[in-house]
């Protein structure tokens, strides 16, 4: 039965559900769903499977293939490991958000065409925001409608995109294309816009952080994943995105260094990562495929975990900053080594997912001789440690004793936190459980001993780089500007001065025209006559008597006038 | 919900990671550590892709160096973009 119902459908209803059920019957669909989901997942065939006629275009919302069933896979796996860390604490309608979110995120992964890749898309915009909404604050609230309107627009760009190849080549398949047309560069951007590329990467770091400490677990997995996926079916192998993603690696490194709220230190670090990926789909080899997909997938579980261990330190001590927070490691020991399995992983330390899955992209960076892709990604590697790996356990955990003496986890929480930390291990341990389900076949060896003592010098040195400097690094009360300064400030001061421009402009028309007014009046009541005051009808010059000498006057000249045109004829 | 914010102040304590003497321990610790990843180096080769990467003590160099040049980056840009926390409530409040 359950092989019949397309996998987003199921998360879908579940979400449904929610809203209308209580108690043990709603904590059941929301541990359920995400698993029947999974296994529906699984029962995806290669290809497509069933289509629908639309206007006159055959739609194909479910279609399968190896990479597909991969993010579909971790997208489902994540709705169950977030729907189990928020379940007791979120509100019901973010969980109901958060699924319908998920669930457009599988649709996507499963789009067979254009059409219903941007219907999906769509759905996660809408629900999305719910959840950045779910925060409940009037910072939320704003970061909300700003993340509604890029996502919007993203959308709209991405649909212009999308109409225009409809039109010009008439199929609506999803086919791998080069950024060569303006329809093509369109479907790009809209793509990009998710991926938090630049030049609008600030999108993600604004809205995320000001998401409830659950939301934030679900928002960092589904957006720019999906991104990342659609450029793997759409534009493998595309240069352009190699410079896109190197810019997005070394950008997210330095603003989370400059970082001092602890969620906008992982939103940068995501922007970072998904950098990797970007970077790896424009390689466009295999084995640059096959690390996007991996890294993607092991991504998701170490940043959700990231985000978890975040979420609980907000969720127990309230406080969102670096400079608030410190030493929590006496009191919250589990929630710390979560925390730091999970700064491991996303620094690729040995033995963790993050290594056998990024060491993919840089050894497809180095089968094609791609010298600078490759040194600056190693670069990158040890900066992902200096940012995230030590500096978010280290603000939170350690640094000084902030006197906060917050509870562990809550049980559900911690739970979930235990189950990704595992993933985390198991995949760096075992990448073959991963490998086998990559979209080409495997042939990489992760753990070489040269290549470990490579990365544990590289890793362990920025380590002590981080020691050394942090006398340069030292918290402070601040953010960071980005380029939505531009409509956030400049914008805005632009659209006031142009107000108060056109206000002074308004003001001189109405002036002038009162005044052109008040004089055609005078001359009108000067020729027509007027009502004065008292009643009394003031005569215009037209309605004047006038005396018979000047009309016997006008006469004569009127008649001598006609007599001399008469005989000059 | 209840267990919310459950924050007590009490007055620090003398937690085991928290003592200068476990700290320099630490500090022991790392720098053999660091030591110990150079060294392997002699036992077992890199491969380097581009020459320089094989390289003895490569990886520790360019690890350190980059980051060095990260930080720096980061505190030079932080000069010209970084703001008070409350920069963009008062933009909106203009």
């Amino acid at each position: 039965m359950i092989e019949l119902l397309p996998p987003a459908l199921i998360l879908l209803v579940g979400a449904l559900l929610i809203g209308p059920t209580r108690g043990r019957l709603r904590t059941t669909i929301v541990l359920a769903a995400p698993l029947l989901t999974l296994l529906a997942i699984w029962q995806v065939p290669d290809g497509v499977v069933f289509t629908l006629d639309f206007l006159q275009y055959r739609i194909e919302p479910l279609e399968g293939s190896a990479v597909r069933r991969l993010f579909a896979t971790i997208f489902a796996l994540m709705a169950f490991a977030g729907g189990l860390y928020a379940y007791r604490q979120a509100k019901w309608h973010e969980l109901a958000a958060a699924y319908a979110y998920a669930s457009g995120a599988i649709g996507v992964s499963f789009a067979g065409d254009l059409i219903s890749l941007f219907l999906f898309w769509e759905l996660m915009a809408l629900f999305s925001t719910v959840v950045v909404w779910c925060g409940g604050t009037p910072a939320a609230r704003a970061a909300g409608i700003r993340y509604a309107i890029m996502h919007l627009l993203g959308g709209v760009i991405l649909k212009v995109g999308i109409e225009g190849v409809m039109i010009h080549t008439g199929s609506i398949e999803l086919q791998a294309m080069r950024a060569d047309s303006f329809d093509h560069w369109m479907i790009l951007i809209g793509i990009l816009i998710n991926a938090a590329a630049p030049p609008v990467s600030a999108w993600l770091s604004d809205a995320y952080p000001e998401s409830s400490p659950t939301g934030s677990v679900f928002l960092s997995a589904f957006t720019t994943k999906t991104a990342v996926l659609a450029l793997i079916l759409l534009f493998p192998g595309e240069p352009v995105l190699i410079g896109i993603g190197l810019f997005m690696v070394m950008y997210g490194i330095i603003y989370a260094l400059l970082e001092n709220d602890i969620r906008r230190i992982l939103a940068f670090s995501i922007v970072n990562q998904v950098g990797f990926m970007v970077c790896a789909v424009g390689i466009g080899t295999e084995m640059a495929i096959n690390g996007a997909a991996a890294h993607a997938f092991a991504h998701i579980i170490y940043k959700a975990l990231l985000f978890m261990s975040a979420g609980v330190v907000v969720y127990r001590t309230g406080c969102n900053r670096c400079t608030e927070v410190g030493g929590l490691f006496r009191t919250m020991p589990l929630t710390a080594v979560c925390g730091i399995v999970g700064a491991l992983a996303i620094s690729g330390f040995p033995l963790t997912s993050g290594f056998t899955t990024k060491t993919m992209i840089s050894q497809a960076a180095a089968d094609e001789s791609l010298v600078i892709v490759y040194f600056l990604l190693a670069a990158a590697s040890a900066g992902v440690f200096l940012h995230a790996g030590i500096k978010f356990p280290w603000f939170v955990f350690f640094q000084r004793d902030s006197g906060l003496r917050p509870k562990d986890a809550p049980w559900n929480m911690a739970v979930a936190m235990v189950f990704f930390a595992v993933l985390c291990v198991v995949f760096g341990v075992a990448p073959q459980l991963l490998y086998a389900y990559l979209p080409y076949p495997v042939e990489y060896q992760a753990y070489t001993a040269g290549k470990v003592v490579f990365y544990l010098q590289l890793l362990l040195f920025s380590g002590l780089a981080f020691f050394l400097l942090l006398p340069l690094m030292r918290r402070t009360e601040t953010i960071s500007l980005d380029t939505d300064w531009l409509w956030r400030v400049a914008g805005l001061r632009l659209a006031t001065w142009l107000h108060d421009v056109l206000a002074a402009a308004g003001a001189r028309i109405t002036a002038t025209a009162r005044s052109a007014g008040d004089a055609l009046g005078r001359r009108g009541r000067h020729w027509f006559g007027s009502e004065t005051t008292d009643g009394r009808r003031q005569h215009g010059v037209f309605a004047r008597a006038w005396p018979i000498g000047t009309t016997a006057l006008w006469i004569a000249v009127l008649l001598t006038a006609y007599v001399f045109f008469y005989y000059l004829d | 919900m209840s267990d919310r914010r459950d924050t007590n102040t009490n007055p620090p304590d003398d937690a085991w990671l928290a003592r200068p003497s476990t700290i320099r321990l630490l500090w022991w610790v790392f720098a053999v550590l660091l030591a110990l990843t150079v060294a392997a180096q002699g036992l077992f080769k890199v491969k380097g892709y581009f020459g320089a990467d094989g390289w003895f003590a490569f990886g520790a160099v360019y690890g350190f160096l980059s980051c060095l040049a990260m930080v720096l980056v980061a505190k030079g840009l932080g000069y010209v973009l970084k703001r008070k926390q409350d920069y963009y409530r008062e933009a909106d409040d203009d």
